[in-house]
């Protein structure tokens, strides 16, 4: 596909910090071609990114090698493989600068909030007194808001149903963001754990997590924060972040399916019952009843998704070598390039903040007069991934009063001609359904 | 551009201009059916006369496809009798699952009418359950208007 895109005057495409084309060729899905041969314009990273080769490799290296069940028997490929889990445990750890006792693997984000919100349950009726430290009942709240995932509220909603407590939430305000202003009355003595996404899976906000935190604490409530869509895209400390637990997806930050994180301070998952039991999770077994393993362990019952750890494993590598730091760099170079393309085009609203302050590489936007599902055809003809429909935050949408929206996202491998491809996309889009207005400013074809 | 396929000109009309839009009264069942993995919506109400249908009335909000589907079931139901107009949409059903097979649209073009367009919408799996949203609609609430004018008698 050429770019001849004539650029409106004043775009400005500052020098991106990776190297675009150098990466794309370590992407073995980007050579493929869609649509009658189209280039594949992948931006659809928000939803699950697409692997590089050594992330692949690292997974084939696995099972042609070393696979065994780790923690089980003492054969060498036993040995090997438990070896090659925990160091890719202690790598992922050091990703976030966390130490590996307090990593948990779970199947993705959703697994490992429904692991903690679970926990808070058993919590109520465990036969250990140490368990029931966080017991979560009739008179407790739990809050979260109304910008989460569905994964970030369904499970709160449920905990909240399965033990009398009350829900309550922190809402929006117009520009896409937290509103804050009620923070200190909807946290309060009664809340028991705060659950807050620190990037906006839809809107593309990056929540101001220091303030959350700290009233939280302030009350001794828990934090947890959803980083499914920000530890892939920014470099993330979690001592800096002062939370209690950090859950996130190998998947969407160039890892295998099948493998998420749950991060716990250490003192905290020491003090929570387990959620699923069975093997490799206890210490001892008897007929009359069980005692558990310490954490990690604790929270991993049955054979682990080794493979897909020592992927994650090299996923982390492989970001690690491009630097976290660039990666952000980088998506916030584009984000200012697509918000300032998108919303040049008469039609086209953004929904979420309309500038680069304290925001991500999640564009959703409307085109006025065609659904979201049309657009997003029209893009699929030529060649461009994009997510239509609600996102999987339904709230959000219902709160801005549109049916759904059209959302791009972007990631490592996404350069200045993605963008250029969408905007032009869009611009079909409108010429296709009849509401292309009057005067364009390419002016060509 | 494989896109005129499915958006045939007879889909965009009936999406600019739909056919019977809006809730009305008399109607012995409403509905209100959900795409979950999309949002889109539809409320339908039918009115029967003995086993006819009088009358289907909706409002709804979605991609042009949901909208012109509902529009062309429409025109294609009001007059029958209920078990007429579900055999439509069992053709209508056999239509979205042909793959865009080109006989199954020629062998039901005469029953499908307008609907007949939507064959290539056939081709592409996401889109067919906006399609089909109008008609599983209808399906549930002339089961609903039925029971409802049964329990009268």
């Amino acid at each position: 596909m050429t770019q001849t895109v004539s650029r409106p005057a004043g775009a400005h495409q500052v020098p991106l910090p990776l190297d675009v084309e150098a990466i794309r060729a370590d992407f073995p899905i980007l050579s493929r071609t869609v649509r009658d041969g189209r280039r594949l314009v992948y931006l659809d990273s928000g939803a699950t990114s697409q692997k590089p080769r050594s992330v692949l490799d690292a997974e084939r290296w696995f099972y042609e090698n070393i696979n065994a069940a780790p923690h089980r028997g003492a054969h060498q490929l036993a040995e090997e493989a438990t070896g090659a889990y925990e160091a890719a445990r202690a790598s992922i750890g050091a990703f976030i600068g966390a130490p590996e006792n307090e990593i948990v693997f779970t199947r993705n984000s959703t697994e490992a909030i429904n692991l903690v919100a679970y926990a808070l349950s058993n919590a109520v009726t465990a036969k250990e007194p140490e368990f029931r430290r966080y017991a979560v009942g009739q008179g407790d709240e739990i809050v979260v808001t109304e910008m989460e995932h569905h994964a970030n509220l369904l499970p709160w909603q449920q905990l909240c149903e399965r033990t009398g407590a009350t829900l309550r939430w922190l809402g929006l305000t117009d520009d896409g963001r937290l509103d804050l202003s009620d923070l200190a009355t909807v946290v309060n003595e009664r809340t028991k754990l705060v659950a807050v996404t620190q990037q906006s899976n839809i809107l593309g906000t990056i929540n101001p997590l220091g303030d959350i935190v700290a009233r939280a604490h302030e009350v001794g409530a828990l934090v947890l924060v959803d980083g499914a869509q920000s530890v892939p895209h920014q470099p993330i400390d979690v001592t800096a972040l002062g939370a209690d637990f950090l859950v996130f997806s190998g998947h969407k930050m160039l890892g295998p399916t099948g493998v998420g994180v749950l991060w716990g301070r250490y003192e905290v998952l020491d003090a929570l019952p387990p959620f699923l039991t069975g093997g490799s999770m206890i210490e001892v077994v008897r007929m009359e009843g069980s005692t558990f393993a310490a954490p990690p362990q604790k929270f991993e019952a049955g054979v682990p998704m080794t493979a897909q750890v020592i992927g994650l494993g090299a996923a982390v590598e492989y970001l690690q070598a491009l630097g976290m730091d660039k990666v952000e760099a980088h998506e916030q170079a584009l984000t200012g390039y697509a918000l300032e393309q998108l919303q040049a085009i008469p039609g086209v609203t953004v929904i979420g903040p309309p500038d680069t302050v304290a925001r991500g590489g999640a564009i959703s936007f409307t085109v006025e007069g065609i659904h979201p599902h049309d657009v997003g055809q029209v893009l699929d003809d030529l060649g461009i991934a994009v997510r239509v429909g609600h996102h999987c935050a339904w709230p959000v949408v219902r709160r801005y009063g549109v049916p759904a929206t059209t959302r791009a996202t972007f990631y490592v491998h996404t350069g200045y001609d993605d963008i250029d491809a969408l905007v032009e996309g869009v611009r079909e889009a409108q010429r296709f359904f009849g509401v292309a207005p009057a005067v364009t400013q390419d002016g060509a074809s | 551009m494989q896109l005129q396929s499915m958006y045939q000109d007879i889909i965009l009309d009936h999406y600019r201009n739909p056919h019977g839009r809006g809730l009305r009264d008399p109607f012995e069942a409403e509905v209100h059916h959900v795409n979950p993995t999309c949002g889109d919506e539809v409320t339908l109400r039918v009115h029967l006369d003995g086993d006819t249908i009088a009358d289907v009335s909706y409002e709804g909000m979605g991609c042009s496809i949901s909208q012109a589907s509902v529009s062309a079931m429409y025109d294609l139901v009001v007059g029958k009798s209920v078990l007429e107009a579900l055999g439509t949409g069992e053709q209508f059903m056999r239509l979205m699952q042909s793959k865009g097979d080109a006989s199954v649209a020629e062998e039901l073009e005469e029953d499908l009418e307008d609907a007949v367009a939507f064959a290539g919408v056939s081709k592409y799996p996401a889109r067919v359950k906006c399609a089909l949203m109008s008609w599983m609609a209808l399906k549930d609430a002339s089961a609903r208007a039925l029971s409802t004018t049964s329990e009268a008698n």
